[in-house]
């Protein structure tokens, strides 16, 4: 209750501009976050709501379109969790989520690596193409990867064919599941590396130079250095960074709707992509409501982590 | 270590990749269309043309999509700025009861995973007659940028110092006047800066444009009229390429006018799109 907030005690902090008035004074900052929280409210936690309600419904289409959808318990959460299916394309969602992010690290930190020590051009000229494929609308990304491995014109085909492989002549990428997936994985990767690789560069410069000097003259190389020095100092950032990479990719959902729409067969169906598909092509609402809702435990797992990083950060300042 | 040349070749190679398929979509869009035919592709291009370019321009509804996705961007964002600016006044500066629970409801706010939320925003936009409605959309992209918009603007309002603000409610300001005349030209770099960024986000957007605009085709924005270049451009790699490359160019220019600001501002704060 706003009335009852108590009054305002002497501002502590020296951030804190004193406020004349006594009661305004009080209401003031509600008045100022009122709006945030109308839309949050209405935009964020209502839809989320309505979600779980769904899920516990009987909605189909003749519900979308007439209401009276009626309440069906646990029926559609024992439906989607006793269906093969769904284990199949969680299993599936695991293991893109696990090369995905694992290439993501491993390349970003080595191109974080890679630009901490070059000279000044040619470090310009590494983070300027960073920026550029990070600015790259992800739409835009996937029409040129479309292009590139189209099969009559493509670039990739005539690189390969070019290199002595004459299997990929003509080769039709996108017929084929594990092709398909790997296409994605090099399209996700491809866009993801530079947000992380231009964080990890960042943290990696305020580590204090001394500490490298010290390791060099008690004899420690490259990958000793980074192990006992790099590595330790920046765990908690490459924490922070794995969490937000496996949220991001977890839920990625444009790339493969627009490129494969989740096929051939069933070969690139992920779990958002199996809440759209059966939300929209079966029209069962309330099926697809529970799958986004397991997929959003399963996420919340990444971003509990995320948010104990975050508010430990967030209090020390 | 590694020596000089290998590091820099290794910088180039990584230069290289990453801007390689920028590139591509560039040079085939200025491409005669013979270059694009022939079997063996040119990495330079022989001769340019704005051939494409006009196809892409020509295409049936592109101004209206072009129209629909600034109407709703900017929209969102301006709706986004006001908000947040009030919301960020009130975490940097004043001292209430719930400050800490509404910082922690924005942190979590910006990390929804909006596409948990397709279904239900159908479902809720069905409902209220809002589907195929440009002005649903604008207020989903509203709320997507917000949370983003409220910590960044926090940032920027913090650092500039409360002392100017006492000053001018010394010289008998009141505190709108006082944040009127002193703190609000000095935070317009930052305003500025966020709210290009949100502008990307909601620029950007495909999943809830897709979903929520179905039955107008008119009223389609960019990226999803792109998503299907097959219908509208059949195997026409160019005119595809023309119009990726348009859609990219706001974006682009975002990105070279904010420049240092990009990697500090979005690294600092860990958001990410």
């Amino acid at each position: 209750m706003l009335t009852e907030a108590p009054p305002a005690r002497r501002p502590t902090s020296s951030r804190v501009v004193a406020a004349p008035g006594g009661r305004r004074r009080v209401l003031w900052p509600y008045l100022l976050i009122a709006p945030t929280l109308l839309a949050t409210a209405y935009l964020l936690v209502y839809p989320l709501l309505r979600n779980v309600i769904i899920s516990f419904q009987q909605f189909g289409m003749a519900e979308l379109i007439r209401g009276g959808a009626g309440f069906a318990g646990f029926a559609n959460y024992t439906a989607v969790l006793g269906d093969p299916e769904f284990w199949s394309v969680a299993r599936r969602t695991g293991v893109f989520t696990a090369i995905n992010v694992g290439l993501i690290m491993v390349l970003s930190t080595l191109v974080a690596l890679l630009v901490v020590r070059l000279d000044r051009v040619m470090r310009l000229l590494v983070l300027g193409g960073l920026v550029l494929t990070w600015a790259t609308p992800m739409i835009a990304a996937t029409t040129v990867f479309q292009w590139m491995f189209q099969s009559q014109l493509g670039v990739v085909n005539w690189a390969l064919v070019s290199l002595g492989f004459e299997q990929f002549r003509g080769h039709t990428w996108f017929a084929d599941g594990p092709q398909t997936f790997a296409i994605l994985v090099v399209l996700i990767v491809w866009q993801s590396v530079p947000f992380a690789a231009l964080t990890l560069y960042a943290a990696m410069t305020t580590v204090p130079h001394e500490l490298y000097e010290a390791a060099r003259i008690d004899g420690a190389g490259g990958f000793r250095s980074f192990r006992s020095i790099t590595f330790p100092v920046l765990a908690p950032m490459f924490g922070l960074v794995t969490c937000l990479e496996v949220i991001w990719v977890g839920k990625a959902f444009v790339q493969i709707w627009v490129i494969s729409e989740g096929g051939p067969g069933r070969a690139t169906t992920t779990l958002p992509v199996y809440a759209y598909q059966i939300a929209q092509s079966l029209h069962r609402y309330d099926l697809g409501a529970v799958v986004s809702m397991l997929m959003v435990l399963l996420l919340g797992l990444a971003l509990l982590f995320y948010f104990r990083r975050m508010f430990r950060e967030e209090a020390a300042t | 270590m590694t020596g000089r040349l290998t590091r820099n070749l290794l910088a180039l190679l990584v230069f290289v990749v990453s801007v390689f398929p920028v590139y591509w979509m560039v040079l085939t869009a200025f491409k005669p269309a013979r270059d694009i035919q022939a079997e063996t592709p040119t990495f330079w291009p022989s001769a340019l043309t704005f051939e494409h370019f006009g196809t892409a321009v020509h295409a049936q509804g592109f101004w209206s999509f072009w129209r629909n996705s600034l109407l709703v961007a900017g929209g969102a964002v301006l709706l986004s700025l006001v908000v947040a600016l009030l919301a960020a006044y009130a975490v940097a500066r004043l001292r209430w009861k719930g400050r800490r629970g509404f910082i922690l409801m924005v942190f979590i706010a910006q990390m929804t995973p909006w596409e948990a939320l397709l279904i239900p925003m159908y479902v809720i936009a069905r409902d209220t007659g809002m589907l195929d409605t440009l002005l649903m959309l604008t207020l989903v992209y509203f709320m997507i940028t917000l949370p983003f918009t409220i910590v960044t603007l926090r940032n920027f309002l913090a650092a500039v110092p409360v002392e100017l603000e006492e000053a001018a409610q010394v010289d008998g300001c009141d505190r709108p006047a006082a944040f009127r005349r002193v703190v609000l030209p000095l935070l317009a770099p930052g305003l500025l800066a966020t709210s290009l960024f949100g502008f990307i986000t909601a620029w950007n957007e495909f999943a809830f444009a897709n979903l929520l605009i179905i039955k107008d085709q008119d009223d389609r924005t960019l990226p999803v009229w792109l998503s299907s270049f097959s219908n509208t451009f059949g195997t026409d790699w160019g005119a595809t390429m023309a119009a990726s490359t348009l859609f990219m160019l706001p974006v682009l220019a975002i990105f070279l006018v904010l420049q240092g600001k990009v990697t500090a501002g979005i690294t600092g704060g860990a958001v990410k799109g």
